[in-house]
């Protein structure tokens, strides 16, 4: 009698597991590689909808700091790892790992997916012969945010298209060390997406190119000797102490704190320091376009946060799917419906900006539109320059020689070495890197 | 010597009572003050670091970036709440907890034999062999990245906790060795000679003499190597995706490129270390006693 009761509930428990391994194997799992952003925290929050749209498909996010992010998604996509199903990248990664053919083409969207309605630079940063590579959930360009309060104090109107050496002049004016409060923040951290994309974006509207056409270097030219020695002054004479160790968290902190008169930077900062939650001075930010100098081109740049699938994926098609809700008008509606429309990823299309309780629910939206639209990856610099993308070089050296010449301006900026010194310096180890790479052999 | 001891009524004064002598402070005394002090002040220099991060998972994320800092604040949980809203914190923590505990073992598994030979069966390259062992731990581990990397994708040892366990072994390793080597050559080769004599084989005499006369080595060693496992991140984060992934990973997932995340990351991270934390002052008393055995015979 045992045996039989063993016999049958043996039988029954190897038919359960039988039965659940099979239900597993009929859900695929899709492992998504993120970084850890306001706007991803309400994608992994909202993300159970997709989940019971699609039984079949399980998500699991693996949330990473961004430098963390970019080293192990370029280890495991360089080395076929084979580990993650979607994968968060840039305009900068997606170009150049679409040529390795690393990445999958979105080139069968569906017509609901309305892919003419992401903002064109943005679509054509993505872009690679033709092929979308990645599809983009926010996107940023730079501009130019005050205090609105400290301005009408001093008596000071921001024009439409303001322009550096009034920003200098303003700075000037509002720099009060002893109240701690600074004329100007600006980024000071060494990177090439922290101090290097501000500089080079201020090198472009001083008339400067990182590259000519035949890849040398320009690093030492006039254009950038000029931007980069404005760039210096200005933030010994009107920044915060320490101003070298300030990254967009740290301006971000100083910013809303009340402690900046004034901060150019990424446009995602807009919402974050209009939300009283986290900042002081919400009611007083006011904001404007990027500062000009000589070029009115290339002093905004163009960065989009966007979720591309490598081809060593197993799930292709459920990854694809994943993306494309993800990247969805849909799935602005769907934020706009859960967390109000001022949490509504930016950037990225037309219809948000069409949206009237859109425009009424972000006061930056206008500033951020008119940024991305004017950002140009192409035609930035006054001189014709061989490589794509407004703050960078699309090219794989570009984030070891942007992380070089930003420390050589991290150093003249504490004064470890002068400026012509700091660009001498930098202009020899690019040229170096750029001949052992190939681009020219002189 | 007491500094009291010479002091005389010189003999031409009025004999009158000489007022009493203010007692000077015995020399060990104040020495003994004196390191206390020391002792206190570096211990405190040791653990404010982790005192501010406690106190920083309580603020908001506004309080938290304030300048000057505030240090009294309405304290809240809500990054805590936050922290384990957005992450499974138990199934990193059981990750953290397996891959320490069982790479420790291994690695005093292959270590107690290995500095027992060396230890008591010196051949002349034995102190070249160390040295190169220990060379290991003298190269940057991103160096080589991605050869383990591509190994590991081979053997399908991605996202996994042996493969964890296997890389923590062979980086605790050298480390085990030359602690065991050190507290091995602290006992008395005369007992496990006596203990040959008595017929014991090389297996008896590790396992029955020298491992329970070196067991606060031993012990210290396997907590050191439990803290280093648990902290380490490198191979945590570049190896481990999500199913193996240790406290490390869940600690990185809270830094963001965009936005103000102290007051939550050191949420996170007071959660990450409050088990090791918890553990090392349960067992410092084995700890001390391990290290500083044999220092005093």
């Amino acid at each position: 009698m045992d045996k039989a009761r063993f016999a049958i509930g043996a039988a029954g428990l190897t038919a359960a597991l039988l039965a659940t391994t099979a239900g597993a194997q009929a859900q695929t799992t899709l492992t998504i590689a993120t970084v850890n952003n306001g706007d991803m925290v309400v994608m992994q929050k909202l993300s159970s909808a997709f989940e019971e749209q699609h039984p079949d498909i399980k998500l699991d996010w693996v949330v990473l700091e961004e430098n963390v992010l970019r080293q192990r998604v370029t280890t495991d996509i360089a080395t076929k790892g084979g580990q993650f199903d979607v994968m968060t990248i840039g305009t900068y990664e997606t170009p150049i790992w679409a040529k390795q053919g690393w990445l999958v083409p979105f080139d069968n969207l569906p017509e609901g997916y309305a892919v003419d309605d992401i903002l064109k630079p943005v679509r054509e940063a993505l872009t690679y012969e033709g092929k979308l590579y990645a599809l983009p959930f926010y996107a940023e360009s730079s501009m130019l945010f005050y205090r609105k309060d400290l301005f009408k104090e001093a008596g000071i109107e921001v024009p439409d298209q303001p322009k550096w050496d009034e920003v200098k002049g303003w700075a000037d004016k509002l720099n009060k060390p002893g109240e701690e409060q600074y004329g100007i923040c600006l980024r000071g951290k060494p990177g090439w997406g922290e101090n290097m994309a501000f500089v080079t974006t201020l090198a472009n509207t001083f008339g400067g190119r990182l590259f000519n056409e035949q890849w040398e270097p320009q690093l030492d030219s006039d254009a950038w000797k000029k931007a980069v020695t404005f760039y210096v002054d200005l933030l010994k004479e009107d920044g915060p102490p320490g101003a070298s160790s300030n990254g967009f968290n740290e301006n971000l902190a100083l910013f809303s704190t009340g402690k900046c008169a004034m901060w150019v930077d990424a446009t995602v900062a807009a919402g974050l320091l209009s939300n009283p939650a986290n900042s002081q001075v919400a009611d007083e930010v006011g904001f404007a376009k990027a500062p000009i100098a000589s070029w009115p081109k290339g002093a905004n740049w163009l960065w989009a946060w966007s979720l591309g699938v490598p081809a060593t994926s197993d799930s292709v098609d459920a990854a694809k799917t994943f993306v494309e809700w993800a990247t969805s008008k849909d799935y602005i509606k769907l934020v706009a419906d859960k967390e109000g429309w001022v949490a509504a990823p930016p950037g990225t299309r037309e219809s948000t900006y069409a949206s009237q309780d859109y425009m009424k629910a972000a006061p930056f939206a206008e500033e951020t539109l008119a940024a991305i639209q004017s950002a140009d990856p192409v035609n930035t610099t006054e001189e014709p320059k061989p490589y794509s993308g407004v703050q960078y070089a699309g090219i794989p050296e570009f984030q070891g020689i942007g992380t070089m010449v930003g420390q050589m301006i991290a150093a003249a900026l504490t004064g470890q070495m002068s400026v012509d010194q700091a660009l001498q310096s930098a202009q020899s180890s690019t040229e170096r890197t750029m001949r052992q790479a190939g681009y020219f052999d002189k | 010597m007491s500094t009291t001891a010479s002091y005389t009524v010189p003999s031409e004064a009025p004999a009158k009572a000489a007022p009493p002598a203010k007692k000077a402070m015995h020399p060990a005394t104040k020495s003994k003050i004196i390191m206390t002090v020391i002792g206190w002040t570096v211990s405190l220099l040791v653990f404010f670091p982790i005192f501010w991060m406690i106190l920083t998972s309580f603020k908001t994320e506004v309080e938290a970036v304030q300048t000057p800092p505030s240090l009294f604040f309405h304290p809240t949980v809500e990054n805590y709440a936050i922290v384990q809203e957005r992450a499974d914190y138990f199934r990193f923590a059981m990750n953290s907890v397996v891959v320490s505990l069982v790479s420790t073992i291994a690695a005093l598994i292959l270590a107690v034999p290995a500095s027992y030979a060396m230890a008591f069966f010196p051949k002349p390259r034995t102190k070249d062999l160390m040295l190169w062992m220990l060379s290991t731990k003298m190269l940057p581990p991103v160096g080589v990245l991605v050869p383990m990397y591509l190994l590991w994708r081979d053997l399908n040892l991605l996202d996994t906790r042996t493969g964890l366990i296997i890389i923590y072994t062979l980086v605790n390793l050298p480390i085990v060795v030359w602690m065991l080597y050190t507290f091995f050559k602290e006992v008395p080769k005369d007992i496990l000679e006596a203990g040959r004599m008595d017929g014991a084989s090389p297996k008896q005499e590790l396992w029955h003499l020298l491992m329970p006369l070196s067991l606060p080595g031993i012990a210290s060693t396997a907590l050191l190597a439990i803290i280093l496992t648990w902290n380490e991140a490198f191979w945590s984060l570049n190896l481990a995706t999500s199913q193996a992934a240790p406290l490390p990973t869940f600690i990185a997932s809270f830094s963001s490129p965009e936005g103000l995340f102290w007051s939550k990351l050191s949420a996170a991270s007071t959660m990450a270390v409050a088990p090791i934390l918890i553990f090392g002052w349960m067992s410092q008393r084995q700890l001390v006693r391990g290290l500083t055995f044999g220092a005093v015979k």
